[in-house]
């Protein structure tokens, strides 16, 4: 609410024009705040992480944290009404947890268990709730309204947050960011060389990978904008035929932090 | 020496591809095959030569894609403003752009492998989507990599790209249009010709 209302002040002295993008101001400010906490203290950090341990050892992390997780992302695909994917995460969990070691080898994956990706913001466009406008959220980067919705409760029911013993938790918090981000490492080179305009590019991408992952990774493609085609096939015959699969909140794309969608483009290609 | 033989077999290799009608999903493959092939034994791409990246890249993938089309994606509505000439410098600078982020990305390759979804295409059509993954070394969630084809008349063309449902070609549109905002097409032009500049200019410094 409070969020609705911050947006409504600053949506006055946005000047981009942009329809997906309206409290641009605001979202640029927080780009940089963000950006500057990681070049000063999350990036080094991750780097020295990155740069001291073996890579088995690095796996294992992000394999352990990814098995707490799998327990959510199972109960939203419940939600979603996907009940085969979501029951193949809980029998990630516990395939993970025990032959797995507690979950630091990813032993489901090896045996056709595959990994999913979902949250509380996708279950929410999945439900038909529109993404609403682009939010940089500070510490956590790139959401949109929807998405911080679904953030909130992501974290408020995260194991990890909710572990008991606090010094168990704060340290296991920061590993976890920390591992996060190094494995974003390599992608922060090809973004830097690819982007024009780092903050419009990552909020693009970050629309993109949203859009893509309501869609479980079988977006349509997007209408193409009529351009001087004759010397090109049209597209437009494609852009009809995806319409019928298409759920009525085509046009609210949503879902995932921009941590992910950079990992994406950078392991891409 | 063998970089050089490698690179020449690549060359003659690029040129057969291209000669003969290659199914969308068989070119993809031998193109990617090729690549990673090249990209696993040199050393020097692995720990970043972007310039040597960058020639293969030209070699072997510059050929298969259709980069008026893509620059057209980018530039949405505004590409009918657009006057021949400028046209033509905004093909240019574009295929630079995306050929130093593809080389860039390369040298950042850590023996993933890749999985060819099945593909089937009906009779007739003229625009296809080959579906590819990127399987992690070290596990992990596969990474989706789609090309989307279209059938010309010197064989099939690739006019987009989506890495796990990003397009890096119209993720360009909204920077694009809101350069052209600012400094009309030249200054889109100006920014991209900047951008292209400092590449170089890191690229030497390495």
């Amino acid at each position: 609410m409070a969020l609705i209302l911050v947006a409504g002040l600053l949506g006055g002295c946005a000047t981009s024009g942009n329809p997906k993008d309206s409290i641009e101001g605001f979202n640029r400010a927080m780009f940089a705040f963000n950006e500057g906490l990681d070049k000063a203290i999350v990036k080094p950090v991750a780097t020295g992480y990155d740069n001291v341990l073996s890579s088995p050892v690095k796996t294992g992390v992000t394999n352990f944290f990814g098995n707490i997780a799998d327990l959510f992302i199972g109960i939203n695909n419940l939600l979603q009404g996907k009940v085969a994917a979501g029951f193949g995460d809980f029998g990630r969990l516990a395939v993970n947890s025990t032959i797995g070691i507690l979950g630091v080898i990813d032993v489901a994956s090896d045996i056709g268990l595959e990994k999913h990706e979902e949250d509380f913001g996708q279950t929410f466009g999945r439900w038909g709730v529109g993404s609403g406008s682009y939010v940089v959220v500070p510490f956590f980067g790139s959401r949109t309204v929807r998405d911080t919705a679904g953030l909130v409760l992501d974290v408020a029911v995260d194991p990890v947050s909710n572990h008991g013993h606090v010094p168990t938790r704060n340290t296991a918090l920061a590993l976890r960011i920390v591992s996060d981000r190094a494995n974003l490492l390599p992608a922060d080179k090809v973004i830097d060389e690819a982007a024009l305009d780092k903050y419009s590019y990552v909020r693009d991408a970050y629309l993109q990978r949203r859009r893509s992952l309501i869609y479980d990774g079988n977006a349509p493609r997007e209408a193409e904008p009529e351009a001087d085609l004759a010397d090109q096939q049209p597209l437009v015959a494609e852009a009809g035929s995806a319409q019928e699969s298409v759920p009525a909140q085509a046009e609210t794309v949503a879902v995932e932090p921009v941590v992910v969608a950079q990992q994406h483009l950078l392991q891409t290609e | 020496m063998k970089s050089l033989f490698v690179f020449i077999g690549g060359l003659v290799l690029a040129t057969l591809v291209s000669a003969q009608e290659v199914a969308p999903d068989a070119l993809i493959k031998s193109v990617s095959t090729d690549v990673l092939e090249i990209v696993r034994k040199d050393k020097d791409i692995r720990n970043g030569d972007s310039k040597k990246a960058a020639a293969l890249v030209e070699v072997k993938v510059l050929p298969h894609f259709n980069f008026t089309h893509m620059t057209q994606l980018a530039m949405g509505r505004e590409w009918r403003n657009a006057s021949t000439a400028q046209k033509s410098v905004l093909i240019d600078e574009f295929r630079t752009l995306l050929v130093r982020t593809y080389s860039k990305a390369l040298t950042e390759y850590k023996n993933q492998t890749i999985d060819y979804k099945p593909f089937v295409m009906r009779p007739g059509e003229a625009e296809v989507k080959v579906r590819t993954e990127i399987k992690q070394p070290s596990g992990g969630k596969p990474i989706q990599l789609d090309y989307y084809l279209e059938k010309t008349s010197s064989g099939w063309k690739v006019f987009d790209i989506e890495v796990g449902g990003i397009s890096l070609v119209t993720n360009y549109r909204e920077s694009f249009a809101s350069e052209i905002r600012q400094g009309g097409i030249d200054g889109l032009i100006k920014s991209l010709q900047a951008k292209n500049k400092s590449g170089e200019t890191a690229a030497v410094k390495k």
